[in-house]
Parts: C-alpha cells; sequence; structure tokens
C-alpha cells in the first residue's frame, strides 16, 4: 500500500480539465471524496467511482480528494489523478 | 505503385491541454505533434506527459501522432520516453539533435521499451530537428543514425538564435540551413520538415513561405495553428494539370519501352529518366493524397 505523505495537486479549472486535490486522511479512514461538477447528476457517480479505481488502482485506501470538474473526459480523470497521487507520495512533488 | 507517407503538414499541440489533445484528429494534419517540450513549463512536465500517455491509451486518432520529447541532456527526456512510450505514439521526435549518438540513445531506449511492452520492433518511429549550427553540421549523421529516423526538421527561431541574426520576411538568412537539411536528409533517404511560421495572420507571407520550400525540396511543414493545415497541404497537392501530364509522361514512357523504342518524346520535348522519376512521383504523392 502505498501512502499519501503531503497535500498536492493537479489539473486546471479550464474547460475539459479537472482540478484535482488531494491529502492524507487517517488510517482506515477510506477515500472521501468532494466532487464539484457541472453534471453532478448525468456524471456524479462516474467521476467518483473512476476516481475511486484509480486511486485503489495505486495503492491508496486512505485519502481526501477535492475535485472541481470543468467537463473532463475520463482520460483527463485519470491523468490528472495519477499525476497528483504522483506528487503526493513522492518526497518533493518532483515533475 | 509504392504509396507515400505524408507530412505536409505537422501540426503541433500543447502536450498538457485536455481539449486540444481529445480534439488532434479532427484538423485534417497529416502528423499531430503533442509537445512535452516548449510548450510546457517546468513545472508541469509530470502532468504533461501523463496526459499524453493517457490520451494515447484512450483514443484512436485518425492522423499520426507524435511526441516531441525533451531534450535527453535535460532532466525530463529520458522520463517522457519511460512513460509515453508504452501508450505506442507513431513516432518520437527529438529536439535540438547535435549528433548521432542523441538519436542511437533514444533508439535504444525505444526498443527496450518496444521489447517490454510487446510491440513489434521497430513500430515506433523518430524524427529529429536540427536547431543549431553544430547539429545543421552533423545532419547527415543524425538522419542515417537510426534506421527508425523517418524526417530531419528545422527549428527556424533557435536556429537564427544561434546564427546570431534575426528573421526577415524573405527568409534569406535560413536559405542555407534549409538546403542543407533536405541535401543531409535525401542522401539518408528520409523526409525534410520546414520549420513553423509563427504570425497566424499574415497569409500571404506564409503562403509564400511554404511555396518557397516546396520549391526547395521540403515534404511539408511544422505549423502551430490549425488554419495553416489546410494551406500547407493546398500548396502541395498535385494540380489537376500535373498530374494529367504525369499520365501522359508515363503512357509515352511506357509506349516507347513497348516498340523498342530509345528516343521518348512528349509534346516535343525529351523523356529522360529524371522525368519518368518525377512523373511517378506525382501520381504516388496524388494517390497518398486521395488516401
Amino acid at each position: 500500500m502505498k501512502s499519501i505523505t503531503h497535500v498536492a495537486q493537479a489539473g486546471t479549472v479550464e474547460s475539459s480539465d479537472i482540478l484535482i486535490n488531494l491529502a492524507p486522511a487517517q488510517p482506515q479512514s477510506g477515500i472521501q471524496i468532494e466532487l464539484a461538477t457541472p453534471t453532478p447528476k448525468q456524471y456524479g457517480a462516474q467521476i467518483r467511482e473512476l476516481i475511486r479505481q484509480t486511486l485503489t488502482a495505486h495503492g491508496i485506501a486512505d485519502a481526501v480528494v477535492q475535485a472541481t470538474d470543468k467537463g473532463a473526459l475520463d482520460y483527463t480523470i485519470k491523468a490528472r489523478l495519477i499525476t497528483a497521487i504522483e506528487r503526493a507520495c513522492a518526497p518533493e512533488g518532483g515533475n | 505503385m509504392q504509396t507515400l507517407k505524408l507530412r505536409r503538414a505537422m501540426m503541433f499541440m500543447p502536450g498538457n491541454n485536455p481539449a486540444m489533445l481529445q480534439n488532434a484528429g479532427i484538423y485534417g494534419a497529416d502528423s499531430v505533434i503533442f509537445d512535452l517540450e516548449d510548450a510546457v513549463s517546468i513545472h508541469e512536465k509530470d502532468s504533461a506527459r501523463q496526459l499524453v500517455l493517457q490520451a494515447l491509451t484512450h483514443f484512436t486518432y485518425s492522423c499520426e501522432i507524435a511526441i516531441r520529447i525533451n531534450h535527453i541532456q535535460t532532466p525530463y527526456g529520458f522520463r517522457d520516453l519511460e512513460t509515453v512510450l508504452p501508450g505506442k505514439p507513431d513516432l518520437i521526435r527529438l529536439p535540438k539533435a547535435e549528433s548521432a549518438e542523441e538519436i542511437q540513445t533514444v533508439a535504444e531506449v525505444i526498443a527496450r521499451i518496444e521489447r517490454e511492452c510487446g510491440f513489434p520492433d521497430g513500430t515506433i518511429k523518430m524524427g529529429a530537428a536540427i536547431e543549431t549550427a553544430k547539429g545543421l553540421r552533423q545532419a547527415y549523421a543524425i538522419a542515417s543514425a537510426s534506421p527508425r529516423m523517418e524526417f530531419l526538421a528545422i527549428g527556424g527561431e533557435d536556429f537564427i538564435a544561434d546564427l546570431k541574426t534575426t528573421r526577415s520576411k524573405d527568409g534569406r538568412e535560413l536559405f542555407v540551413a534549409r538546403s542543407q537539411l533536405v541535401l543531409a536528409a535525401r542522401e539518408a533517404g528520409i523526409q525534410a520538415i520546414d520549420t513553423v511560421f509563427a504570425d497566424a495572420n499574415d497569409d500571404e507571407t506564409f503562403l509564400n513561405e511554404v511555396r518557397f520550400i516546396k520549391q526547395l525540396g521540403f515534404d511539408g511543414k511544422s505549423v502551430i495553428n490549425p488554419r495553416q493545415v489546410r494551406q500547407v497541404q493546398e500548396v502541395f497537392a498535385p494540380t489537376e494539370k500535373e498530374i494529367s501530364h504525369a499520365r501522359r509522361v508515363l503512357a509515352a514512357y511506357q509506349d516507347a519501352l513497348d516498340r523498342k523504342s530509345g528516343v521518348i518524346a512528349l509534346d516535343g520535348k525529351m523523356i529522360d529518366t529524371p522525368i519518368v522519376t518525377r512523373a511517378e512521383r506525382v501520381l504516388a504523392y496524388a494517390a497518398a493524397v486521395r488516401n
């Protein structure tokens, strides 16, 4: 299991993008997702599920995620989340 | 008939822009270059290469997708390769190439990742941009450094800065470099791609430049604006007159072969081997455009 050591961000609030803020959480607290999206009814559940799946696939069990969606497609959500994970788990972020 | 790989317009797109990456195929460019180098700030190199990887994995593009990586002497170049190559781009474009060794180093990384990912050997091609006097002196060595090499490009702005001059409207300062680049590419049997033209509002100078570089022998041009794609393609497209003439040349040539005649003429002009070769190229080009 990977653990998030510090807060990290990835993405932007430009159209078709998503801004991900990833923060550490207490062990065993699970994945908490706060999502702001222009299409909560249509895609809210799908975006939350994609965030959860991507974190789990990268060995993250506990995290606090704030996501500001601007109409991002799945590939962008996944890319921004993976970048946020890499930054949040790296000693100094790194790029 | 041999099918040519067209690279008339190679369009740059910033690698960290989701809206552009997801629409990359709609502009009609022969190649789209996802840029990880100059278009991406040093603070966003990681997010750009991850976005490019996910785009490559998620979409099936109708055009060739090239990735311009950062130079391998920067802290980013090898990370770019390690991240994006598993997404199976069509081509890697190396900026500021100055030696055959750089090409071979990148080619070795590509070969290793192709093996690791189970891609057929040689799937991912390469191109390199010459942007310095030193690079131009090594142009043939760079062009012939790997069988993956598909083209040499000239990076005009950096090259002009290296020459310690400025860019003029008619591009006279680039004349020697452009000519030498075409010569090196032709000697190596690969394509030559011209530099970008930055002023998207100056159509007249842009079109003059495209006609000029076509006449020098270039196969295409790097572009930064979607509007320039069609303009370049129209200049490079063979005209109906050229196609008709090429057909007549080949017909006359075939007729002479059938008659075992040593002298071939069309409309009172002698036809020899270079003219036949040129006619074949016009028809191959026209066929590639149709496809």
